[in-house]
């Protein structure tokens, strides 16, 4: 019962991170009509920047994580208006693969930041556990689940209250008929990837906390919120959550149990299992279970 | 029939006219020709004549007879990829599962049996054959899954069945060797003549590469031409209905479910030879080797050639092949960039490489979506119209 608490726990702290990972794509998606292929790398820089700005610069944790997703923010905005901006109008696919070309160089950039090392982030909670009506947690898994979820909540509430989240909310809507209502369409597409960055950002801190640490590769986590989209929806904020944690915990418990009761599948087999459940998800449901029904006109 | 096709008169007439308007074309069947304009005979011609010729292999080092040989074997893939995604409009992440599929394939047909092994060790003729087909069956038994989705969600699902692809290879140690250490190539033997060995033609001794580098010209040219053929097709039209709009196309009564299993079927066919006869070329691969990132690859092949031309994947081939050994070579002579590890300077080589590969699809996408094809486009307009700039 105990291991069972524990790895839902788990799957809860990987969970969010995951939707957090999603929200940055699903901003821009809705702003852009793009699948941000660049996300990824955007990730794994928050990483650097938090170990960076605690280890190099020597603010405390806490300073360290905003001042970290400031940066990214910072470079997400650059991006956008560098290499996105001149592909307003074109089909997605071209400017989806723009995003992997942004990849590959801010990729490259990371690799030569951290160099082949595995770089932690100094966070306060380390290995250390808690003990929680008598179940021993790690404190980790409950720190990824609130800060996680505290922050899709502020975007969330964002989105819904300020007189920005509306123009961003008009912008997904329509692009020009927002225009026509006076809002700066160009300074929301810049908006979306910051914010997208800052999470991006926040993330990447989340993933590389306690044991693990952060190595370049490490990118290539962020993939698996690629089926927490399809699950929630690409173009929902909201759907993210449910989605995310539900894939999280399917992971974890694939972890726990699968080496004692389907050890045929092979060693590591909860690294493919978002995408087994995404391709379900796809042949039953073609626009995942919260996306907006794809309509076709003639 | 022979009316329809203009044999009689309309061929006469225009064969009779063709000389100094080579633009002109009198009846159907000439402007759907494989090659419908002088200027592409021309050019096929020229480098069919200039590879067969000239023996390369005999003054380039062995590593770039290599590098010309991957040079073609990249052009097949990015020829079958462009089948699916230039042609059909279907994106596909998945391209490198395809080309590993054919890999292993090959490896086991041609592979000899050891203790950890599967191998039938067979010859050539039965492995790469089988290295096209069962990548096909695989491509066609998932090609409905992904006909019931378009765009990014296709994308998506794509990357989703290579990273389940790459977790089976991983797994399926009887056959791939399993993570991190893989299995050797098949051997490419016909008729117990080995292509791989040293062979005396005429009293001169032929480096290593040298047939191999022969053989996956010549299939590049089957292929090739198979593809173009393909592409004017009634099946090529119908792959350029679904792409442009495919609910007119379903309309117009182009069947969706075959036309997309068609190409993604055809595509992994390509792929899978692909895959054999690279890893002819690189020796041992790992289940790793087939990754998200030579899917991209793949993908900068046509966007950099030109999406939707035969010419354009053999260009695009060229430059993602060779521009890493380019920038390789011109680095010394570049400041800042240090030529080996620990060497000062801003970025490595390697770091070089990987930025430009990045750099260069955003700037081709954004400046010319039509690839390097497009380029030559430009460039023959321009002296078309010489001296004048319309």
């Amino acid at each position: 019962m105990e291991e069972l608490i524990a790895s839902v726990v788990r799957g809860l702290g990987i969970g969010s991170t995951y939707a957090l990972i999603a929200v940055g794509f699903v901003i821009v998606y809705r702003a852009t009509d793009v699948v941000n292929f660049a996300h990824p790398a955007l990730m794994i820089l928050g990483a650097y920047y938090t170990s960076w700005f605690t280890f190099t610069v020597g603010l405390p944790f806490v300073l360290a994580v905003p001042a970290a997703m400031v940066s990214v923010a910072v470079l997400a905005a650059l991006c956008e208006r560098i290499a996105m901006r001149p592909m307003v109008g074109e089909p997605p696919f071209a400017a989806a693969m723009v995003t992997v070309g942004v990849f590959f160089v801010l990729f490259v950039l990371a690799f030569r930041l951290i160099g082949t090392t595995v770089i932690t982030m100094g966070d306060p909670w380390g290995l250390e556990r808690v003990t929680v009506l008598g179940v021993r947690l790690f404190q980790v898994d409950l720190a990824k689940t609130v800060i996680a979820l505290v922050a899709i909540g502020a975007v969330a509430a964002f989105l819904k209250r300020s007189r920005i989240g509306l123009a961003m909310r008009a912008t997904a809507l329509d692009q020009e008929v927002a225009m026509a209502q006076g809002v700066k369409v160009g300074r929301v597409f810049g908006l979306s990837w910051a914010i997208a960055g800052a999470t991006a950002g926040l993330a990447g801190m989340l993933i590389g906390t306690a044991a693990g640490g952060v190595e370049p590769v490490t990118a290539l986590v962020a993939l698996k919120a690629l089926p927490v989209i399809i699950l929630g929806g690409l173009d929902s904020v909201e759907g993210t959550v449910p989605a995310g944690i539900a894939i999280g915990i399917a992971e974890s418990l694939t972890r726990t149990y699968q080496p004692a009761y389907a050890p045929w599948l092979g060693a590591n087999v909860d690294v493919v299992v978002p995408y087994l459940i995404m391709i379900l998800v796809l042949m039953v449901r073609p626009y995942g279970i919260f996306g907006t029904r794809q309509v076709q006109r003639i | 029939m022979s009316a329809l096709r203009g044999r009689d008169t309309g061929a006469r007439a225009s064969r009779a006219g063709l000389r100094g308007r080579p633009g002109l074309v009198t009846d159907y069947a000439r402007d759907q020709a494989i090659w419908n304009t002088p200027a592409k005979k021309a050019w096929t011609l020229a480098l069919v004549v200039v590879v067969l010729a000239s023996p390369a292999p005999m003054y380039l080092s062995r590593d770039l007879t290599s590098l010309l040989t991957t040079v073609f074997i990249y052009a097949i893939g990015g020829i079958g990829l462009n089948l699916v995604t230039g042609y059909a409009g279907q994106v596909s992440l998945g391209h490198a599962f395809f080309l590993g599929l054919g890999a292993y394939t090959a490896a086991f047909f041609g592979g000899e049996s050891t203790a950890t092994l599967h191998g039938l060790g067979l010859e050539l003729w039965v492995w790469l054959p089988m290295a096209g087909i069962v990548p096909a069956v695989v491509g066609f038994a998932v090609a409905p899954l992904a006909a019931r989705v378009r765009g990014l969600y296709l994308a998506i699902l794509t990357l989703g069945l290579l990273f389940v692809g790459e977790h089976v290879f991983k797994e399926a140690r009887s056959f791939t060797g399993g993570a991190g250490i893989g299995r050797a190539p098949a051997e490419p033997v016909i008729g117990g003549f080995d292509l791989y060995a040293r062979h005396t033609v005429l009293g001169v001794e032929l480096p290593r590469e040298t047939l191999f580098y022969y053989l996956c010209f010549a299939l590049l040219i089957v292929l090739g031409v198979a593809a173009r053929n393909l592409a004017r097709t009634k099946t090529g039209r119908a792959f350029a209905a679904v792409r442009d709009r495919d609910v007119a196309a379903e309309i117009m009564g182009v069947p969706l479910l075959k036309t997309k299993t068609l190409a993604f079927t055809l595509s992994s066919f390509y792929a899978g030879i692909a895959g054999a006869l690279l890893t002819v070329v690189w020796g041992r691969t790992t289940p790793e080797n087939w990754n998200l990132f030579l899917s991209v690859e793949f993908l900068a092949v046509i966007l950099i050639g030109g999406v939707a031309t035969i010419s354009g994947s053999i260009m695009g081939a060229a430059f993602v092949v060779l521009m890493p050994r380019l920038v390789e070579s011109l680095a010394p002579h570049v400041p800042l960039i240090a030529g080996r590890v620990g060497e000062p300077g801003l970025l490595t080589v390697f770091q070089l490489q990987g930025m430009l590969f990045g750099a260069l699809i955003v700037a081709f996408l954004v400046l010319e979506p039509r690839g390097l094809f497009g380029l030559w486009l430009r460039v023959r307009n321009y002296w078309k119209a010489w001296p004048f700039s319309y």
